[in-house]
């Protein structure tokens, strides 16, 4: 737990790390090229971001070696954001609704 | 037990404190020991409560584009369409996307290297990370930048594009903006670590210009957590925006 000091991951975790970001990266990009729509397409985007995402922080970040206070403090906040999306799509949603019936022809 | 903060003694109650507990017990133990609750260097306790508060911000212009591409009546411009690059005569979706995407990556590799052999004490590879680091975020930007040049003059404004709802160009500049913004900060910064650690500044502990600071090979971590959000940053836009 020394701050300055504590045990750094060795040299091929950042490697195994780095070539999965790689490999996820290209994932997604076939995704977009292979013609896949509607819930196939978008979950498996949402799949490779949210492991990539995992990764970085995890490893990159160190969040793996830190101690449960710092990854609640920093880990549990953004899911008030979820919340907000919610609240946001069914504000957008109604807002469509509303354009469609009253302002176009 | 090891002392928790080498460079001053440690106080009487440090002292008697056993060996930190692990898991729920540890958090508890954490939050209400009547003394700080996080077990590390006050610049990345503040770095990451910095982080947190960006991660706010942009996840508010991420829902703020959902809004719009939602609730519009017009189609969604195809982004893979609209950042295709044509090389040889042929159209090639996204690529200068993909490469760039590449690039974020490999510069966050680099990055993590760089704060491992700081820990290491290994100065002259230290500093050849960061610069290469440095040199891939700029990179980064100037692509930016091409693809900012090219999407203007192909009529695109925050206001109006030629290929379908308004919104679209608002919501591209506002957001590969303020990313942009924060990838040529981070360039500054890490090119500043750079030269401090070229001249010996972190290893020596001497006081930054600035802040009076001394230097450690903490910090390095500290610009490594920034650095790595921004790449983390990328792969929520390169995934809401480019690909969805």
């Amino acid at each position: 737990m020394d701050q300055d000091s504590h045990q750094q991951p060795e040299l091929r975790v950042y490697l195994r790390v780095w070539l999965w970001l790689f490999v996820l990266s290209v994932f997604s990009y076939l995704v977009d090229i292979s013609g896949l729509e509607g819930l196939p397409k978008w979950g498996l985007i949402t799949l490779f971001m949210l492991l990539k995402a995992g990764l970085i922080v995890a490893f990159f970040m160190h969040m793996a070696w830190e101690r449960l206070s710092i990854i609640y403090t920093v880990l549990l906040p953004p899911a008030a954001l979820l919340f907000l999306a919610v609240l946001m799509a069914l504000e957008a949603n109604y807002t469509l609704i509303s354009r469609l019936s009253l302002f176009t022809s | 037990m090891a002392n928790p903060h080498p460079g001053r003694p440690m106080s009487p109650v440090e002292m008697t404190r056993s060996a930190p507990q692990e898991g729920m017990a540890g958090l508890v133990s954490d939050w209400s020991a009547e003394r700080r609750v996080f077990d590390i260097s006050w610049g990345k306790a503040m770095m990451w409560l910095f982080i947190l508060s960006d991660v706010f911000i942009f996840a508010c212009f991420l829902v703020g584009y959902m809004v719009l591409r939602m609730s519009t009546v017009d189609p969604w411009p195809d982004a893979s369409e609209v950042f295709a690059l044509t090389i040889a005569g042929q159209s090639i979706p996204l690529l200068l996307i993909a490469i760039m995407t590449f690039i974020l990556i490999s510069s966050s590799g680099t990055m993590a290297l760089a704060v491992k052999y700081g820990y290491a004490n290994n100065r002259r590879l230290t500093a050849v990370l960061l610069l290469v680091t440095a040199a891939l975020g700029a990179t980064f930007v100037g692509m930016q930048a091409f693809e900012w040049a090219m999407l203007i003059g192909e009529g695109v404004r925050p206001w109006e594009n030629p290929w379908g709802a308004a919104q679209f160009g608002a919501v591209f500049f506002l957001i590969t903006g303020f990313h942009g913004t924060h990838v040529t900060i981070g360039v500054i910064f890490i090119v500043i670590m750079a030269v401090k650690v070229m001249r010996g500044s972190l290893e020596k502990s001497r006081p930054g210009f600035l802040t009076g600071r001394k230097g450690n090979y903490g910090m390095i971590e500290s610009l490594g957590l920034y650095w790595h959000f921004v790449d983390l940053v990328w792969v929520f836009i390169f995934a809401f925006f480019y690909l969805w």
